[in-house]
């Protein structure tokens, strides 16, 4: 990175080489991938890299990290309540650490500490519960109480005065934050660089399935002829899937976040709680990011409100009373499409070629590495691997599901 | 959408309300089901971005069950009307 520097002050004024390209739609690819998000350009990369497969398409109907990618509160963590979860998650957080060489692209990724707090006896046994399933799986991750949430966290009110006091916490050293935006970049380049064609404003209208086998996508660009496609589309994973006649169990339901003006720094930790639907952390530019449970009702529409303002003004102003004069900059919403065990759906359905990548509610921004890793090998090889088969589409009918509402609900 | 006009009792906040998810048809005989067609029932949903017929409970206001048609892309209410049990 630094040769680059040095040499791109001795170019001048002349711009950077772009990042990625764009490109004349291909009448055939071996893989298309809709979606250009996180999990999308994730895969596409793992695809050239790890398997040699380049003739990659990936559409996405606006521009890439227009989605979810950009516009989630950007934590990453792997302290889950499932074995399942926990191990898949954690194989995440480790990928991320060293993403950042990878890539040849600073993702920013801050380790600073992830506390979970409880409020309620309740609570505490869900943090319990979490600190052992984690333990085991090797993760850092155990239950500490206010005094010690007091050394970390000094402007966090830990007196028993709050309607709901703090009673322990989670804690979770190697969960932090991370710059989103660079991670699709970073992905997207070197996916790039390695052949993969990476289509914006490309949207898909239609999927062509002849006798039980995906033989095409339809676009507003053209036809593409293509035996795989993977829909990677998050929010709007269910209009796509209907182009193959299969249904999803999925409801798609909008979730808001916003950003106050920029502060000294003072929070060193990103601080979570599920009783309060609430979750911050202050970012490198000082604001503190904020966010909160889905909305009430199902939607596409990525409208904020002032209800979930008001809403999550009270519930950070319980945790931080010194906060009360700072101003919220802007607001917005991100729309995710919840599964009823708060689990992703990943891998075959009963289309041939047909491949999802769904489910990702409100946690798959912080699982885009390894659901990229693990959805190429399964592409490459036609096998699923066993870290992602717990997660497959017939878990339902199998009454198997990964029931993960206790960490990921609110556990940003 | 701000407000949302219950049948018995007109135009509210909308917050008074909860969503009840979409319409769906319940099975005729449970136990003569699949798993397959089980799992269908309990789990599967069609999940539109187009006009959507869905359930809504008053429940700070008279209580009621009723039924929505609402653009689930814009949020527009199309109509509200009460649930009429159809014999078949």
């Amino acid at each position: 990175m630094s040769i680059q520097l040095i040499r791109q002050a001795f170019n001048g004024n002349r711009p950077p080489q772009r990042m990625w390209h764009s490109h004349e739609l291909k009448e055939q690819y071996d893989v298309v991938i809709i979606g250009g998000g996180a999990h999308g350009l994730a895969c596409a990369y793992y695809l050239a890299k790890e398997h040699g497969i380049t003739d990659v398409a990936v559409l996405e109907k606006s521009y890439i990290g227009a989605g979810g990618s950009g516009r989630n509160t950007a934590i990453v963590r792997s302290n889950y309540l499932t074995p399942e979860g926990v191990r898949f998650y954690d194989e995440s957080v480790k990928i991320y650490e060293q993403l950042s060489d990878e890539l040849n692209f600073n993702v920013m990724f801050s380790q600073r500490g992830h506390l979970t707090l409880a409020h309620t006896d309740g609570g505490v046994n869900t943090m319990r519960r979490r600190a052992e399933v984690n333990q085991i799986e090797g993760v850092d991750s155990r239950l500490i109480f206010p005094d010690e949430i007091k050394n970390l966290c000094p402007y966090l009110d830990v007196s028993d005065h709050p309607r709901y006091p703090i009673l322990a916490a989670l804690y979770h050293p190697p969960g932090g934050i991370i710059r989103h935006d660079a991670v699709v970049w970073g992905y997207a380049h070197q996916a790039d660089v390695r052949g993969v064609h990476i289509h914006q404003n490309t949207e898909v209208t239609g999927i062509k399935v002849k006798r039980g086998k995906v033989t095409g996508v339809e676009t507003t660009r053209g036809h593409i002829k293509t035996g795989t496609v993977l829909n990677a589309t998050a929010g709007w994973a269910s209009t796509i899937t209907s182009m193959v006649g299969i249904n999803l169990p999925l409801t798609t339901i909008p979730l808001q976040a916003c950003v106050t003006e920029p502060l000294k720094p003072f929070l060193d930790v990103v601080v979570v709680s599920g009783s309060l639907h609430v979750y911050i952390s202050q970012t490198d530019r000082g604001e503190l990011v904020m966010g909160a449970s889905v909305d009430p009702f199902s939607s596409y529409s990525m409208a904020g409100s002032l209800t979930f303002l008001e809403g999550i003004a009270g519930h950070v102003l319980e945790l931080f009373p010194s906060l009360s004069h700072v101003r919220i900059l802007r607001q917005w919403a991100g729309i995710c499409e919840m599964p009823p065990d708060y689990s992703p759906i990943m891998g075959f359905t009963p289309v041939d070629g047909f491949l999802i990548d769904v489910g990702w509610g409100t946690y798959g921004f912080k699982a885009s590495p390894i659901a990229g890793k693990t959805l190429a090998e399964l592409i490459a090889t036609g096998k699923t691997p066993t870290l992602i088969a717990p997660f497959r589409l017939s878990r339902f009918e199998e009454n198997e599901l990964v029931g993960e509402k206790g960490a990921a609900a609110v556990g940003h | 959408m701000l407000l949302l006009t219950c049948p018995n009792c007109g135009d509210r906040n909308v917050s008074e309300f909860r969503f009840g998810g979409e319409l769906s048809s319940r099975p005729k005989d449970p136990s003569a089901l699949s798993d397959a067609e089980w799992a269908n029932y309990l789990y599967m949903r069609n999940n539109v971005m187009d006009a959507q017929t869905e359930w809504w409970h008053h429940n700070v206001g008279c209580g009621l069950w009723f039924l929505a048609e609402r653009h689930t892309r814009t949020n527009e209410v199309i109509k509200t009307y009460p649930y009429v049990k159809r014999e078949t």
